[in-house]
């Protein structure tokens, strides 16, 4: 068992006092990240500052064998931000400097606890924007993005996170700091990069980030479109994406889920819509315009009863404003609720959602349907109350098995939460054990001891220097005296 | 193991034809499967027999040779398109067919795969080379648009990541580590890649540059612009003078359009052609094919740097490329010692316009890479995936 006291004095001397928290009521801020159903108070937690600080921390922790947890504005869904009792918390909300906007080379650098919504806020004035748009985006934190490779609505249109992060500074899990990529594409070697970005916090931590920024668009046309059911509105998504259209966005959400946005924000939806789709289209106007009246003509062709057009950014931040804040809204209309976060191929969706529906009927618990429509990316709101015995359970037990459809219909688990703590034990229903050793070859790389975030995405732990089950004799790692097995 | 022993028992006594980059190789077989390719190299790891993947050979002399190939594993046999989902916009292929079959079968949907690589051969040396062309610049690169792959390990283990949907971050994303491996981390059998739609107009618009100041202003002025180009690419020839030419794409109305607007940006007469001008996405003929990366406003730098170096040597740098993007590709004049020196003195500038110098095809005497950052880190992924180094051994950075 390391030595935390001591731990936490090395810290102080090389952070400073105001750095390092080891007070038990104050530690338990930390406790959580946006699944708060995990709590964990962790044995440390250090509010670094700059790169140096971040690095005396993991080194630290590589030296006396502690893990560690970093974390951005904990506003993750699947815990991947959950600490360890036995590690360091390693908070990066001091490091929010947007270190420089360069339009000419259309980059941006910043620190990781720099708020998604900043950078786009900052960029704006030079006639640019951050494209990935997590709803959470007021407060979550582009380190966070980066460990997660956020997604968001527009990403149908633009991509996630790890087609716009084109450079890190990071400290890897032995406390070493590298740079890799920067303005230019392609560094040479091994795209690491791409292996980093999305690695929920296992492979080490970034310090400083270099992101794409993409030029505002010329025109922005949305429309909000009520029909009778998720059926109708379903079909319209296809009909848009079959004439060759690629919105910037197509969300979708059935009546429950505006019951709940109503009650919450009073978005003003159209009045006994069983569906409505958002579909956002941006560009050049020319284009914009020819595509924007084939966007309305397929909605009205698949049974669209109420079309309406924002005028202004007004009226779309009020289109929006309710699918934003849905799964918030579901809290007006019940006491707990799991937000599930699953992907299908998008032709699937009407047969995935009676299903959905079926099983919510069978396991007594409502279930409203958020979801970005036009990738497949499914947000299920699985409502029940924990009042009740039993609830709790058959709402796990529905949230689970859509995950099961998601899988059986060629989709994935997670679309944009991340797997974390939440869903290491889906992970092999997805995957086979190949599949895990082999991605876990790149963990063995960066962090042989496993101190780098461990316990998420994975259900069992390699060892590094382990002999997988097929294999006869010794680990050839093991062998030509590269690793050893502990 | 006799099933195996008959695979490899199929392979054929390798010809002068299958000498990669003048390694002769022992044997050559050509699995029709993913699990056929994972008996291979379970066999081949069991005789500890080096190993490179091979497609239709195209970029075989390109990267470092490899110290040793007792064996090429050839994919050609691998060519099915496993899936076209068209109404998802994903296909899924083996990744021995040849990018040209794979864009004719998706095409009668109204798609493409969004990749023009510079030398196309197979999906697998396309992934393998993370080769781009024009449309880097509106649709990415390999690592952008590939989704799902599969592997075979050098242990003869198969392996996935992905899926067969766009959006999906369960796991580790193998693929973009795979995505410029150059064979060296494992053999990629299948690969499923996310779609666009063919564009109903396409047009480019051509017109001349005078000089790497002018080249700077005019690429500025375009990605800087609403015209939302699909690709930003510049020709200059050894022996005469620049042009830039840019392709835009959309509908009949919107193309119309923003040409108009292109043609108001860029001054003078631009040439507009319905067609693309000969040179486009191909790279500069010559005995030396180099990768120049540059960030976007380093590319007065870059070329000025290139004059200047090649100047020594008596001659000029033919350069074609993605300079929205920031990829140049350049052949250079002279002998092995002349490239070699050129090289080393774009190598040791090239902070100034922050992007990399490699030899993609060259004298064996100049090193393809160059510098590395996190080669350590590079390693240990490489002795992770291929502890006795058998994969494309030595073809890869740092003798990986």
């Amino acid at each position: 068992m390391a030595d935390i006291p001591a731990l936490a004095a090395r810290l102080r001397a090389a952070l400073g006092a105001d750095a390092v928290i080891d007070d038990h009521t104050q530690l338990r801020t930390y406790e959580c990240d946006g699944l708060a159903h995990y709590k964990v108070t962790p044995a440390l937690a250090v509010l670094a500052e700059d790169t140096r600080g971040v690095a005396e921390v993991v080194r630290a922790c590589h030296e006396t064998g502690v893990p560690f947890v970093a974390r951005g504005s904990g506003t993750g869904l699947s815990g991947g931000a959950l600490p360890r009792a036995d590690g360091v918390l390693i908070v990066t909300s001091r490091m929010r400097n947007i270190v420089t906007m360069d339009p000419a080379n259309q980059r941006a650098v910043v620190q990781p606890g720099v708020i998604n919504l900043d950078v786009t806020r900052a960029a704006t004035p030079l006639g640019y924007y951050y494209a990935p748009d997590p709803s959470s985006q007021q407060v979550c934190s582009i380190g966070g993005n980066l460990a997660e490779n956020s997604g968001g609505a527009h990403c149908l249109k633009y991509g996630f996170t790890a087609n716009h992060v084109t450079g890190v500074e990071w400290v890897a899990p032995d406390g070493e700091v590298i740079r890799l990529g920067g303005n230019a594409p392609d560094p040479t070697g091994y795209d690491l990069l791409g292996a980093i970005v999305g690695s929920e916090g296992t492979l080490g931590i970034a310090t400083e980030v270099t992101v794409r920024l993409t030029r505002l668009p010329e025109s922005v046309r949305t429309l909000l479109a009520a029909f009778g059911g998720t059926d109708e509105a379903g079909a319209a998504v296809s009909a848009i994406i079959g004439a060759g259209v690629v919105p910037a966005a197509v969300e979708m959400m059935d009546a429950l889920a505006i019951e709940a946005a109503e009650a919450a924000v009073a978005c003003g939806y159209p009045q006994g819509a069983g569906a409505v789709l958002i579909v956002e289209l941006d560009g050049p106007a020319p284009e914009v315009e020819r595509q924007f009246a084939e966007v309305e003509a397929r909605c009205r062709a698949n049974g669209a009863f109420e079309i309406r057009i924002a005028a202004d950014d007004v009226e779309r931040a009020l289109f929006w404003k309710g699918r934003k804040s849905a799964f918030a809204a579901v809290g007006r209309i019940s006491p707990d609720y799991i937000v599930q976060d699953g992907v299908i191929p998008r032709t699937s969706l009407p047969v995935v959602l009676r299903r959905i529906s079926e099983l919510s009927a069978s396991g007594g618990v409502r279930v409203a349907n958020v979801f970005h429509a036009g990738d497949g990316n499914l947000h299920p709101l699985v409502l029940f109350d924990d009042s009740v015995p039993g609830q709790a359970e058959r709402a796990e037990e529905v949230s689970g098995a859509i995950l099961d459809l998601c899988i059986e219909h060629g989709g994935s688990i997670t679309g944009e939460h991340g797997v974390g703590s939440d869903k290491a034990k889906y992970m092999p229903r997805m995957f086979t054990d190949d599949d895990l050793d082999t991605m876990q070859m790149v963990r063995c790389a960066f962090d042989p001891h496993g101190l780098s975030n461990p316990g998420k995405i994975f259900p069992t732990p390699r060892l590094c220097g382990e002999v997988p089950g097929r294999r006869k004799g010794v680990h050839p790692v093991q062998e030509a005296g590269l690793a050893e097995a502990f | 193991m006799s099933t195996t022993e008959g695979l490899l028992g199929r392979a054929r006594a390798a010809e002068p034809a299958d000498t990669i980059a003048g390694v002769a190789p022992g044997q050559v077989v050509s699995p029709a499967s993913t699990a056929e390719t994972a008996e291979v190299l379970r066999e081949a790891s069991a005789r500890g027999l080096t190993v490179v993947a091979r497609g239709t050979g195209t970029k075989q002399t390109w990267g470092a040779p490899p110290s040793s190939v007792d064996l090429v594993v050839d994919t050609t046999r691998m060519a099915a398109v496993v899936e076209h989902a068209a109404g998802d916009l994903i296909v899924h292929a083996q990744a021995g067919i040849t990018l040209a079959a794979l864009q004719e079968t998706v095409a009668p949907a109204g798609q493409r795969l969004a990749l023009d690589p510079l030398c196309p051969g197979t999906l697998g040396g396309l992934i393998a080379t993370a080769g781009s062309g024009p449309l880097r610049y509106s649709h990415g690169a390999v690592r952008d648009l590939l989704i799902g792959i599969t592997l075979v390990r050098a242990d003869g283990v198969v392996a996935k990541s992905g899926g067969k949907v766009v959006k999906n971050v369960a796991g580790y994303d193998l693929g973009k580590l795979l995505a410029g491996s150059w064979g060296s981390l494992g053999v990629i059998t299948e690969a499923t890649f996310r779609l666009h739609p063919l564009p109903a107009t396409s047009r480019w618009v051509a017109a001349p540059v005078d000089g790497a100041t002018d080249a700077d202003a005019l690429v500025q002025a375009v990605v800087h612009s609403q015209t939302v180009p699909s690709a930003v690419e510049l020709d200059r020839p050894a022996d005469d003078p620049a042009t830039l030419a840019i392709l835009v794409e959309g509908t009949e109305a919107g193309v119309a359009a923003r040409v108009a607007a292109l043609r108001d940006l860029l001054g003078g007469t631009p040439e507009v052609r319905d067609t693309p001008p000969g040179w486009w996405g191909r790279p500069p003929v010559g005995d030396t094919l180099l990768k120049l990366t540059h960030e976007i406003a380093g590319l007065p730098r870059l070329l000025d740097a290139l004059d200047t170096a090649t100047a020594r040597h008596g001659g000029r740098a033919a350069v074609r490329g993605s300079a929205g993007v920031g990829i140049l590709h350049a052949t250079l004049p002279g002998d092995a010692e002349a490239v070699r020196a050129v090289v080393a003195e774009l190598r040791t500038a090239s902070a100034a316009w922050g992007g990399d110098v490699v030899v993609l095809d060259g004298p064996p005497e100049v090193d393809p890479w160059g510098p590395v950052r996190g080669l350590d880190l590079m390693r240990r992924v490489k002795d992770q995936f291929d502890p006795e180094h058998r994969l494309a051994p030595g073809r890869f950075v740092g003798g990986i």
